[in-house]
């Protein structure tokens, strides 16, 4: 899978989560700009999850010391980028 | 208003299958969280919990009672067996008529639902056992109890997630205060440790996969953990009547519903809780020495919990001790509030003061004496138990020396 096939499915997810058209989605928006508070980023991270087969490394307690930076939508976009190369 | 007292305890959980070896494990500040051992559970990523070991049903109960007997009814019968033994009291008569058994499970049968969703989904089978439906069913605990040891008055089961047992032991006063019942059987259990239960938590991210260290700045979620914890509470002048020893006395308890959100805890909603329980008590703020915390260990509740007390206490908060089991025995879910109540019991008893233990690093979001790692001596004459469920539905105790 393309590094452009994956920015299109994830921010098809995000933006299926935040209730917003994908065009709304920026590579530089932070999730709490686009209004998805802890419980709506758990279910985000499961639908990526689902969609790429893969296994995000996510704990809520300590959302910034996992492996997996959810930092930006272009943070989570570079790790998923590397789980599905990884997990291959 | 009659008063309430406890006139016996029973206990089977990670750290012991009674309340004396419970009660030493805590002391010494023993950890009962271990590698889970259970079918399938290489597929988990959690893998650690507070299992009950070397509790073998067979020999306990007889080939038609475990056709009947979920694992969670297991752990209540052996939890309410000791409890009543200690107790003394018999149920016959006017008592059998009036009293009753209240329990709280969140779960209920899960490791039957497990096993039976396996059989049919997995294995591909038509044919369930005839008993599956009152082997699951959340009051098979409650019912098993009361047909046991002859109860015959108000029986039912609470399920409020995390808080059930305290739901379920608050009714249980307030049945016994009004004069309503001479004696109830109270508490709950919970038996979640199996494929299907674990799968769920693991779901929502919130659980450790090495230790659960409540108010530790290093925290990283909780860890369940499974058992009972079933008590007598009697009515005062009934108790003495018949020269009952009295573990202690409780003295009121608050309930209180956060109406805001289905997982994230509020400080309002738990300090209305506990505020509550001192007011039905009727005791001042100041004479609180030790609260045995919700604590599950993960960053929401503990900071949150640590507020609510702060609000609560003012600068007494600074003065007292608080501290979670739950770093030992681990969450029991809708079983925990009973077992945590040991931890009470101990404090204003025995005058030990149960540790919080796996403590690394301090937070300042959670600045109270959570009693890090060792037990302390210390003289208590009030104590509290707070729980705080998924759902926002909180319940708190207060119990008393006598």
């Amino acid at each position: 899978m393309s590094t452009n096939e994956i920015e299109d499915k994830v921010i098809g997810i995000i933006a299926e989560q935040a209730v917003l058209e994908p065009s709304d989605v920026t590579l530089d928006s932070t999730l709490e700009e686009l209004g998805i508070d802890s419980m709506g980023l758990v279910e985000s991270i499961f639908a990526i999850e689902e969609a790429f087969d893969i296994t995000v490394p996510f704990n809520a307690n300590e959302p910034d010391q996992s492996d997996f930076d959810i930092s930006s939508v272009k943070s989570i976009i570079a790790g998923i980028d590397r789980l599905v190369r990884e997990q291959a | 208003m009659k008063r309430v007292v406890i006139t016996g305890a029973g206990t089977i959980n990670a750290l012991g299958h009674s309340v004396p070896d419970t009660l030493d494990a805590m002391r010494e500040g023993r950890c009962g969280i271990g590698e889970l051992d259970f079918r399938d559970v290489e597929r988990l990523s959690i893998r650690i919990g507070g299992q009950v070991r070397g509790f073998e049903a067979e020999g306990r109960f007889n080939r038609q009672q475990m056709t009947l007997y979920d694992r969670f009814t297991q752990f209540t019968l052996t939890a309410a067996r000791e409890a009543i033994e200690q107790s003394g009291i018999t149920f016959s008569g006017d008592l059998s008529a009036r009293s009753g058994v209240v329990l709280g499970t969140a779960g209920g049968g899960v490791s039957t639902w497990d096993d039976n969703y396996r059989s049919v989904y997995e294995d591909g089978k038509n044919r369930v056992h005839p008993f599956v439906v009152p082997k699951l069913m959340n009051n098979a605990a409650a019912s098993h109890v009361s047909m046991e040891f002859n109860l015959k008055g108000p029986s039912f089961t609470v399920s409020t997630a995390c808080a059930s047992s305290n739901h379920a032991m608050a009714q249980a006063f307030q049945m016994v205060r009004s004069g309503m019942a001479p004696a109830m059987i109270t508490g709950g259990s919970e038996s979640m440790l199996c494929f299907g239960g674990v799968k769920a938590w693991e779901g929502l991210r919130v659980m450790s996969r090495d230790a659960c260290r409540p108010f530790s700045a290093n925290r990283n979620g909780m860890v369940q953990g499974e058992g009972a914890g079933v008590f007598v509470f009697e009515d005062y002048d009934h108790a003495r009547a018949r020269g009952a020893d009295i573990l202690c006395e409780v003295i009121g308890f608050a309930m209180s519903s956060d109406a805001s959100d289905i997982v994230m805890p509020s400080k309002q909603g738990a300090a209305r809780a506990i505020s509550g329980a001192l007011a039905d008590a009727r005791i001042a703020a100041d004479r609180v020495g030790y609260i045995n915390a919700h604590g599950t260990g993960t960053a929401a509740n503990d900071k949150t919990e640590c507020a609510a007390v702060a609000d609560v206490f003012g600068p007494h908060a600074d003065n007292l001790m608080m501290s979670s089991t739950k770093s030992m025995h681990g969450h029991l879910i809708g079983g925990t509030g009973a077992v945590e109540l040991l931890a009470c019991i101990m404090a204003l008893r025995d005058g030990v003061i149960a540790p919080t233990i796996g403590y690394e690093e301090p937070d300042p979001e959670c600045a109270l004496d959570i009693v890090p790692n060792e037990a302390r001596e210390a003289d208590v004459d009030v104590a509290l138990s707070n729980a705080f469920a998924f759902g926002g539905l909180n319940a708190v105790l207060a119990l008393k020396r006598v």
